[in-house]
């Protein structure tokens, strides 16, 4: 990192701890879930940015991940931050199974099967094989922690932090994955997959991992969105909880990892502003969105704030 | 005045430039070639003619520059083209084909009686007529490409290397009905050819066209007679 | 045995549907090589136009054929202004853009009708026709139609030039343009009449599922299952696999599994068929001698 984006980053980090101090608690319990999404769409940039392969289910595996906390915590009483990695775990075999057969699957078919996947997945968590764990149609109601050690915070604040200090982890964990000789196989089999087999990539085995990683980042999402809300139940996580996820990477950027944050701000706060007009309101303008976006600005936020930052970096050297 | 003039014309694939400049003419009623190697742009000049690459410069269509049009346009005017690897529509009939080919035009009972008049012509086609075309063999295909372009009833028939893959017998047959069809059809050709021996046989005027210019051009028995042809392209 | 033969009479009525839809979708992906994920929402909403339609007092069957129509026009108009923008781009884009479509169609659906659910009238008599007792008349009147809408799909791209065009334009676009066809529009009215037979497909199901915004996301499930199941490519398949799944759905959800696992038949016959067997169990093995 060049001295100036340390800089960038510790300005960011102080702003986001400050930020439990400054608003409300409903305001940090939305910001909490801003960091929720930010590791969810991290997950989906992972298998649709990086490694091209789309995914319109993402939804499931988030709430694969909410389920697991939710069992975990209400059936087993296991505390909330040991489920975390037990629901990150259950994902990223989930993801890498459902990664085996999406192997022989090329771009508009892994589509399709993960678009039947989110569709249908709602109907299988109310199934009354399940209904004693899931709860079926009522879902789960779990209790919000409260800060440990005494410390002198309420429990949206402390449930900030914790995700906070989560998505760190997770963020800085993805960084040098793709930065890294995997992220590197992972590109080069969207980019060309024949000419990355040839040149000794495994492209089965980096293609069920970017998948298994992938739901994993997704899963952990859902864990830590379930915590904060307090409730799963079936019919929050139908397809358009996936095509919110492709909403956000579209519009934060796909392949930047930055992109995630933007996205996580976007589809948390846009449908809030404009729910005041319609319940459908910020639907009709996701879409319009996502349209806007593929034609005027692929890249997204993040690839236009890098556009921005070259050009003025440009002017100013010219001057 | 010439059919089909061309001055000036350039054209590029993407950043690669093809054609620096080409110029030439024919007259109405003639068959023309176009000679030269692989990768000299025969094929493109073809392809530039009917709207299908990105080109510069000027084409006149019986006085009307016809560049800047759609190629549904160009064959509208009478151009049938027909071209490299002879685009059979390979999933529908043989006939089917064929009525593709006078798809632009609105007289019915000529229609069919030019459907008659193609068989005639092929009689194996009329053969296959029900056939998927697509299991049809590549010579078969070639009278397919060739029919097809004549059901538009063009003034100008493009041939993209009609002999290319053919036995030589099957050649002669083809050869011996394009120019059938240019003598009582008055239909013009311009035909790109690799076989210069056989193009020159069949042609009337030649242009020959080397890393996309006219480097030569006569008729067809002063380009037989010149020296550098006769050495690098009949071989003898 | 007499619940049985109900279920899959009822089967194949609701697998005429699918296969309607099936049909639209396959129409799309043989001129373009896309699944349209929007199919199924655009058929929702020339329903919901039915219904304002029948709702401002049109008798049934003109409000049908003034959707029809409606939905044509639409179908046209959304391949021009929409899709043709991203015609060769990356297929991640071009699948964002139909899910945008698919978002807003219902999203404005639902803010010009609400979200209550409503009745959608069924045009045949709530007495079983002919006297048989295993199918409403809804069932055999909605088979009837979607037989009718096959036929007559048939009947234009087997017999008309048009049709033929637009054949040709899908499977060669390059020679189409070089036989005069202008393969833009014709790409054009092949969305054109997908979304006509949607609509119809829509209409037909509407009475059974009541109509909201959401009445087609598990339809179109089917509706790939059933294209997926006959092969992408090949309209006759789709056709089959649509009565097919519908049985299938029936009959196993009735049976074997129980209802509220139904939609999981469609899951698992679409990622078992493509895994399996990509192209479909009657996907076109063509001839080619070159």
């Amino acid at each position: 990192m060049s001295r100036r984006q340390l800089i960038v980053l510790a300005v960011v980090l102080a702003l986001a701890c400050a930020l439990p101090f400054l608003v409300s608690n409903y305001r940090t319990f939305q910001f909490t879930l801003v960091l929720v999404y930010a590791i969810a769409l991290l997950g989906l940039n992972i298998l649709t940015g990086y490694n091209g392969q789309i995914s319109l289910g993402h939804g499931a595996f988030y709430a694969i991940g909410a389920y697991c906390t939710a069992i975990l915590m209400d059936k087993f009483g296991v505390p909330y931050w040991a489920t975390l990695p037990v629901a990150g775990a259950v994902c990223l075999v989930a993801g890498f199974l459902f990664g085996l057969p999406a192997l022989r699957l090329e771009g508009l078919y892994l589509a399709l099967a993960t678009f039947a996947l989110g569709v249908s997945l709602p109907q299988l968590l109310k199934n009354h094989h399940v209904e004693k764990w899931t709860g079926g149609v009522q879902g789960i109601v779990i209790s919000k922690p409260d800060a440990p050690f005494g410390l002198p915070l309420s429990p949206d604040q402390w449930l900030y932090f914790f995700s906070l200090a989560v998505a760190i982890l997770m963020f800085a964990l993805a960084r040098n994955l793709l930065r890294g000789r995997i992220g590197r196989a992972m590109v080069a089999i969207r980019d060309h997959h024949i000419a990355a087999e040839t040149m000794g990539v495994d492209t089965a085995m980096v293609k069920s991992l970017s998948f298994g990683v992938s739901a994993m980042y997704t899963g952990v999402a859902g864990a830590l969105g379930a915590i904060a809300v307090q409730f799963v139940a079936p019919d929050s996580f139908n397809i358009f909880l996936s095509i919110v996820f492709l909403v956000g990477i579209v519009v934060g950027g796909l392949a930047s990892i930055t992109g995630a944050i933007y996205g996580a701000l976007f589809i948390q706060f846009v449908p809030n502003i404009a729910d005041e007009l319609s319940k459908a309101a910020p639907w009709a303008i996701f879409g319009v969105f996502l349209i806007l976006f593929v034609y005027l600005m692929p890249a997204g936020v993040a690839g236009a704030l890098r556009m921005a930052l070259a050009r003025w970096q440009a002017k100013r050297q010219n001057d | 005045m010439a059919l089909l003039e061309v001055t000036q014309l350039h054209a590029a694939y993407g950043q690669t430039r093809v054609l620096h400049g080409i110029s030439f003419a024919m007259e109405a009623g003639s068959i023309t070639t176009l000679l030269g190697a692989n990768g000299a742009g025969k094929t493109t000049t073809l392809r530039a003619l009917c709207a299908m690459v990105k080109t510069q410069g000027d084409i006149r269509f019986a006085g009307e520059r016809i560049d800047g049009r759609a190629t549904e346009d160009i064959v509208r005017l009478g151009i049938a083209h027909v071209p490299d690897g002879r685009g059979t529509f390979v999933n529908l009939t043989t006939e089917e084909n064929l009525r593709l080919g006078a798809y632009t035009r609105r007289d019915g009972e000529a229609v069919e009686a030019d459907l008659e008049r193609v068989y005639g012509y092929f009689p194996r086609l009329k053969e296959r007529r029900a056939q998927q075309a697509g299991t049809l063999s590549g010579g078969e295909q070639q009278m397919l490409a060739v029919s097809r372009g004549l059901m538009l009833r063009p003034k100008l028939m493009l041939l993209d290397e009609p002999s290319f893959g053919l036995a030589p017998l099957v050649v002669r047959e083809l050869f011996a009905i394009l120019r059938a069809v240019n003598e009582r059809e008055r239909v013009s050709l311009l035909v790109v050819e690799q076989n210069a021996a056989l193009a020159l046989e069949l042609a009337d005027h030649a242009y020959l066209i080397e890393t996309g210019r006219v480097v030569l051009s006569g008729t067809a028995d002063e380009i037989k007679r010149n020296d550098a042809v006769r050495s690098s392209y009949l071989g003898y | 045995m007499e619940a049985f033969l109900h279920q899959v009479l009822a089967g194949l009525a609701t697998g005429g549907i699918y296969a309607s839809l099936a049909l639209a979708l396959v129409m799309i992906y043989q001129a373009t090589h896309l699944v349209n994920f929007a199919q199924g929402e655009m058929a929702m909403f020339s329903t919901y136009i039915a219904w304002s339609l029948i709702d401002a007092g049109l008798p049934y069957w003109a409000a049908f054929a003034l959707t029809v129509v409606i939905a044509f026009v639409l179908g046209v108009v959304i391949e021009r202004v929409v899709i043709r923008p991203v015609e060769n781009a990356p297929v991640l884009a071009v699948v964002v853009v139909f899910i945008a479509l698919l978002v807003i169609l219902n999203s404005v659906t639902g803010w010009i009708y609400t979200y209550t659910i409503k009745t959608f009238p069924s045009p045949f008599p709530e007495q079983p026709l002919f006297g048989i007792k295993y199918m409403s008349s809804h069932e055999m009147g909605a088979i009837g139609v979607t037989l009718a809408v096959l036929l007559l799909l048939y009947a234009f791209f087997r017999f008309t030039p048009l049709g033929l065009a637009m054949r040709a334009a899908a499977q060669n676009p390059e020679s189409s343009r070089l036989v005069g066809i202008r393969v833009g529009w014709m790409l054009a009215l092949g969305w054109g009449l997908a979304a006509a037979v949607g609509s119809v497909a829509g209409m037909m199901v509407a009475p059974i599922v009541y109509l909201d915004p959401n009445m087609m996301g598990g339809i179109l499930l089917y509706a790939f299952a059933a294209a997926l199941v006959g092969g992408v490519d090949n309209p006759g398949g789709a056709v089959f696999g649509g009565f097919l799944v519908g049985v299938l759905e029936n009959v196993l959800g009735a049976f074997v599994i129980g209802n509220e696992l139904k939609l999981a038949v469609a899951l698992v016959l679409i990622i078992g068929v493509l895994v399996v067997r990509p192209s479909g169990f009657f996907g076109k093995v063509y001839v080619t001698r070159v």
